[in-house]
Parts: C-alpha cells; sequence; structure tokens
C-alpha cells in the first residue's frame, strides 16, 4: 500500500502559492494520525509527519540526496534479460515493465549511488517502492552485484536500503535465484574486509528480508517500518489467529534481537557516517569533538581535512 | 487404499481390472494370462502416455502426491549407518527438516532432508514438511560439521514453504533462512541437492544453494505456490492452473532455464507408483554427481558454485 494513493485534494485554495512548479496544491495524508500536510512540507521535513513523527515512504532518489554527501554519482546499472519467462497474468510483464518504467527515471527497482557519507568512502543501494512494489528480479539481483563490485573496487562500505514486497513473481524461478545472487554480493563485500550494512525500510518482506537483508553487519531499520518473512495475511490464514499489536513492526524487531537499533530517519546519515568510520577507520580522532573538551568540531559534518577514506587493507 | 488423482483414474480402472482378472486366474477357473498380459501392456502404455504429457499443474499434484517417496524414505532406502543429529543448540529441535551424518554408497556424508510426513501423526510431528527458524539453524549447524570434516553435504528438499507464524517471525525465519544460503555458499565441499517433491520458495532455496542441483521429472520448483501466485496476480486462487502453467515450474523448464543441471527421469506411472526404484534412481544420480566433483579443491568447490549462481538469470526461455 503506497501512501501516495491516499492523496487528497484540500477543500480550501491554498493561500501561498511560492512556487510555479506543480503540483502545488498537493496535499497528503499521514497513515499515522490522520493530519494533512502540505507535499513541500513534507518534503522538507524529508516525508516524516511533523505532528506525529510518522515516516512516511521516501523516494529512493530522495533516499540517496539525503545521504551521501553532495557530489555523489549514480552507478550505471546492466542491461539484463527482459521478462525472462515471458510471463502473463492478467496483463503482459513486458507492459506492467513498460508502465513502471514510464513512471520512474529508472529501468528497474534498484538505484546505486557511490560517493561519501560524511567524507567516508560509501555505495548506497536503494529500492525503489514505486517500481512495481520494489520487487526484486533479475535487474534488482545483477544491481546488488554491481554495487558490491563498486563496493569493493572503491575500498567503500555497502549500505543497502530494501523497501520491497518480495520476489519478482513475474520472473519466477529467476527471482528466487536473487537470494542467492545477492548474497554473493554480500560475501564479495565481507571477503574485502569492508563494511555491509543494511537499514530496513518500510517495508521488506518476503525473498528480500530472507536474503540480503538480514545479513548485514550492521542491521538498523527505521520507525514503524514493517519488516518479516510471511506476509500478516498469510499468517493470519496459517494459524487462523489475530496477530499482535505492533508484530513485524522495526521497534519489534528491536525487541526480539533481529536489529541492532531503530534509528529516526533525520539521524540516519550521521549514525551511518559514524558507523562506517569507526568501522573502517579505527585510528582517526572522533569527528565529534570531545563533548567536555573546547567545541572546536560540533558539527558532525566536519571531518578530517580533504579527502575520503577507503578502507584499511 | 491407493490414492488416485483425477488423471490417474482411467489408469486405476484398468489397474483394477487386471487385479479382478489375476483373482479369478488364481482359482484356476479359466486361463488369464495372455489376457492379464495384454492388460498389463496396455496398462503400461497409458501410464507412459499419461505421465509423459503432464501438465504443469498435474504435476504439482504428483509432487504433493501424500504416497510419494519422502525425504526419511529416501534416507532409509539410500543411507547406512544413518546418524540422526538433532537441534539447533538454541531453542528447539524442528521435525520439519531432519539431518545426520551417514554413510552414502562408502562415503560419509550429512544429509538434510525436509519431511512432510505421511499420516496425520506424522504430519503434525513434522509440521508437514514447513521448517521454523530451528530447523534452518540446526542445517547451518550441520553444514558447518560437514565442512569441518569435508564431508559432502546432500540436501533433499520437499517443502510447500518456510512456516508462516507468529512465533516464526519472532524469532527471525527471514533471518535463519539467509544466513542458510549464506552458509551454502561458504561451505568447502560439495552439495548436491534434489528436489524430490515440491520446491517451495524461500524455504526450498536456503538448502537449495548447491554444487548440483537436480530435480526429479514431476518435482516443481517455484518462487510461490501457484495458488499464491494466482489470488496476488489472478485475484483468485482459482486460477492455480494458469498461474501453475505461467510459473514455468516443472523440471523441463528449469532445466531450460538453467536453474537445474539434471533432471531425474521417474519410473513409469510416477515416483508414488513404485518407490524403491525411484528412490535408486535418485540415488545414482546422487552419486554420479558426487563423483564429477570428487576431484576438486574446497577452494574450487566454493568458486564453481558461486559463480553458477552468479550466471543463473543470464539467459531466459529460449
Ligand atoms: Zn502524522
Amino acid at each position: 500500500m503506497s501512501w501516495l494513493t491516499n492523496f487528497v485534494r484540500p477543500k480550501v485554495q491554498v493561500s501561498s502559492d511560492r512556487s510555479g512548479e506543480t503540483p502545488d496544491n498537493l496535499w497528503l495524508k499521514c497513515n499515522g494520525c490522520g493530519a494533512m500536510s502540505f507535499h513541500r512540507e513534507l518534503e522538507s521535513n524529508h516525508q516524516i509527519c511533523k505532528d506525529c513523527d510518522y515516516h512516511l515512504r521516501l523516494s529512493a532518489v530522495a533516499r540517496l540526496n539525503l545521504l551521501l554527501d553532495k557530489g555523489y554519482k549514480r552507478l550505471k546499472l546492466p542491461a539484463v534479460v527482459v521478462d525472462p519467462l515471458k510471463f502473463r497474468d492478467r496483463k503482459k510483464y513486458t507492459e506492467r515493465l513498460k508502465d513502471a518504467q514510464a513512471n520512474s527515471a529508472d529501468t528497474d527497482a534498484l538505484l546505486v549511488g557511490y560517493g561519501t557519507i560524511h567524507n567516508v568512502n560509501a555505495v548506497v543501494a536503494v529500492f525503489d517502492f514505486d517500481f512495481m512494489a520494489g520487487s526484486m528480479g533479475v535487474a534488482v539481483g545483477e544491481g546488488l552485484l554491481h554495487a558490491a563490485a563498486k563496493a569493493v573496487e572503491t575500498g567503500s562500505a555497502l549500505i543497502v536500503i530494501p523497501a520491497s514486497g518480495g520476489a519478482r513473481m513475474q520472473e519466477g524461478i529467476l527471482s528466487l535465484m536473487q537470494m542467492p545472487r545477492s548474497t554473493v554480493a554480500v560475501a564479495m563485500v565481507r571477503e574485502a574486509k569492508l563494511p555491509y550494512i543494511v537499514v530496513l525500510t518500510d517495508p521488506t518482506t518476503g525473498g528480500v528480508s530472507a536474503s540480503f537483508a538480514m545479513l548485514g553487519d550492521i542491521t538498523l531499520a527505521e520507525p514503524g517500518a514493517t519488516v518479516g518473512f510471511a506476509g500478516a495475511r498469510v499468517i493470519e490464514e496459517t494459524i487462523r489467529e489475530k496477530l499482535p499489536e505492533g508484530f513485524q513492526k522495526a521497534e519489534y524487531l528491536l525487541q526480539h534481537g533481529i536489529v541492532d537499533a531503530v534509528v529516526h530517519r533525520h539521524e540516519l546519515k550521521d549514525r551511518l557516517g559514524e558507523m562506517i568510520s569507526l568501522l573502517m577507520i579505527p585510528d582517526r580522532v572522533s569527528n565529534r569533538g570531545d563533548r567536555g573538551a573546547i567545541a572546536q568540531n560540533q558539527s558532525s559534518q566536519s571531518s578530517l581535512p580533504g579527502q575520503s577514506h577507503a578502507a584499511t587493507p | 487404499m491407493r490414492t488416485y488423482l483425477e488423471f490417474e483414474k482411467p489408469i486405476a480402472q484398468l489397474e483394477a481390472k487386471i487385479e479382478e482378472l489375476r483373482h479369478l486366474g488364481s482359482e484356476g477357473k479359466i486361463n488369464i494370462a495372455d489376457e492379464v498380459a495384454k492388460l498389463e501392456a496396455k496398462a503400461e502404455r497409458m501410464r507412459h502416455s499419461t505421465f509423459s504429457r503432464l501438465t504443469a499443474w498435474q504435476k504439482v499434484q504428483v509432487a504433493r502426491h501424500p504416497e510419494r517417496p519422502h525425504g526419511l524414505d529416501y534416507i532409509q532406502g539410500l543411507m547406512t549407518e544413518f546418524n540422526e543429529l538433532a537441534g539447533d543448540r538454541n531453542f528447539a529441535e524442528d521435525r520439519a527438516l531432519i539431518g545426520g551424518i551417514a554413510r552414502f554408497r562408502g562415503r560419509s556424508v550429512v544429509i538434510l532432508a525436509q519431511e512432510k510426513g505421511h499420516d496425520m501423526k506424522s504430519r503434525v510431528e513434522h509440521n508437514f514438511g514447513m521448517a521454523k527458524p530451528e530447523g534452518y539453524r540446526k542445517a547451518i549447524r550441520l553444514m558447518r560439521l560437514a565442512d569441518r570434516f569435508n564431508l559432502p553435504i546432500i540436501t533433499l528438499v520437499d517443502t510447500s514453504g518456510a512456516y508462516p507464524g507468529i512465533e516464526a517471525e519472532a524469532r527471525g525465519q527471514a533471518e535463519a533462512i539467509a544466513r542458510s544460503i549464506e552458509t551454502c555458499l561458504e561451505v568447502g565441499v560439495p552439495i548436491i541437492s534434489v528436489v524430490i517433491g515440491e520446491g517451495g520458495s524461500g524455504g526450498a532455496i536456503a538448502i537449495a544453494t548447491g554444487n548440483s542441483v537436480l530435480m526429479l521429472e514431476h518435482a516443481v520448483y517455484s518462487v510461490i505456490s501457484p495458488e499464491g501466485c494466482a489470488s496476488i496476480l489472478w485475484r483468485s486462487a482459482d486460477q492455480a492452473q494458469i498461474a501453475a502453467e505461467a510459473l514455468k515450474l516443472t523440471a523441463k523448464d528449469l532445466f531450460s532455464l538453467g536453474i537445474i543441471d539434471q533432471i531425474i527421469e521417474e519410473p513409469s506411472g510416477g515416483s508414488h507408483r513404485s518407490p524403491t526404484e525411484a528412490i535408486t534412481r535418485v540415488g545414482d544420480a546422487i552419486e554420479a554427481s558426487l563423483n564429477r566433483l570428487a576431484n576438486l579443491s574446497r577452494d574450487e568447490i566454493k568458486q564453481n558454485r558461486r559463480q553458477k549462481y552468479i550466471e543463473i538469470g543470464k539467459k531466459g526461455l529460449v
């Protein structure tokens, strides 16, 4: 379920028309508290509701912009076999793909950016949930392999941010094979002794959760994200019981020892930067500065002069 | 009492007739040897023609046939000195996934087998072949054991999927499956996986990330059950037959997609008609695969497996 489907137009005309960009009068309803927010306001708050702190879905591009330092580059992902099974349900898979591509600047559900996070080398692979529910097929698996290869080549941490309903059913068994393939990607980064960090966002389920997404050296989750193997409906049908409150939510995963931390989106970049810096640069003077000492380096944005840091071999 | 699938009914009727004739013959009333032989030949032709033309949906039925040999039948038929090893050392023993060390035609091996059970009591004991996190964690533990003692790993896949339940999720079902796949990719010993019945999605690939993946002729292997796929994509579980075709879940399709390495031909009329023969054929195929991999170094075995999965998906159906 996309929060985009919840948009409604306001009954009152928006009074201040700050720019000529469209859509100007778009208001969005928060899934958490039901409050209406002006879209630009949400955008500037990284899609977090100001009233209740609910994390709405952030687009993949906005995610890259949020996490990577300015000047990052996009990794060009290879073309893969299209529609390997010649699949058609009520509609041809090739048509579904075309529709998804028409609404996206990209050709499939994974975007990869590379550069730095607070001056530490990082490759960030983000799922685009708006592209066929972020489902994982050959293109996504191939993208993860390329992201891993780029991390190894540039001595970067690999950060993967899934938002996916699971396998791309229209690619049948080939989508299932992306579970071992994406695991090979993780193994490549591990063998290079580079950090592999997963940030679970809403939702991460099915074959995506049961492969690379659960293999992080560190696993973080965004507040309120639904993460699990089996879908809630399937579980209810199997056990014929109502599911407990908060089941499969990020906070539930934290309680059950499945994730390392639940991190607010506003803190995500700083936390990731700090973690990869701790793991990759063991001898660096803390860039946050000593809180008790002279405040010379208060901003976590500031860092060692100049360059990026590759992993120590 | 045999269970007959809908499309097996004509075969069943003919077989009943042969049985009847035999009975009469044994009472010495008439000489029916010729007639029986003729009907036997006809029944054989019928079994052959029916089973050589099964639709994807019919194969799903055959793969789930209650009398089809299951994991424990294969262990009993193929292994000697089977020493079952139980438990994940953390939480529980999971009888949906049986494991142990054994001797297979002279070789020490680690065997992992999913078991669905054959009657109500054993089905409950084995949770209908649906493993919980503990099952996959036991598999990981035993794969590590195999790796330490340099024993090949044989996995027999037969599950509708990993168990979907509250407790399974709370204990990290997704993580358990992910680690099991990771372990399959890490070990320096050969993994031979055989899909003997139903290869159900993540619950199957968790132990089927092998150097050689073999599949019985009428087994099925899919990312989602046809029923599940139909209810999501066709919005109706009644379309399962169509979904079964579209998913390309038969051994033949998977072989042409490069997902499996070999199709093991089943006895006439399916494995449920001649379990002993089916089990022997699976054993022969496993032995041949082990022989092929016998001279590779630990590193070669690992690289061979990794490369295989990197390559998979580079081609579609032609
Ligand atoms: Zn709100």
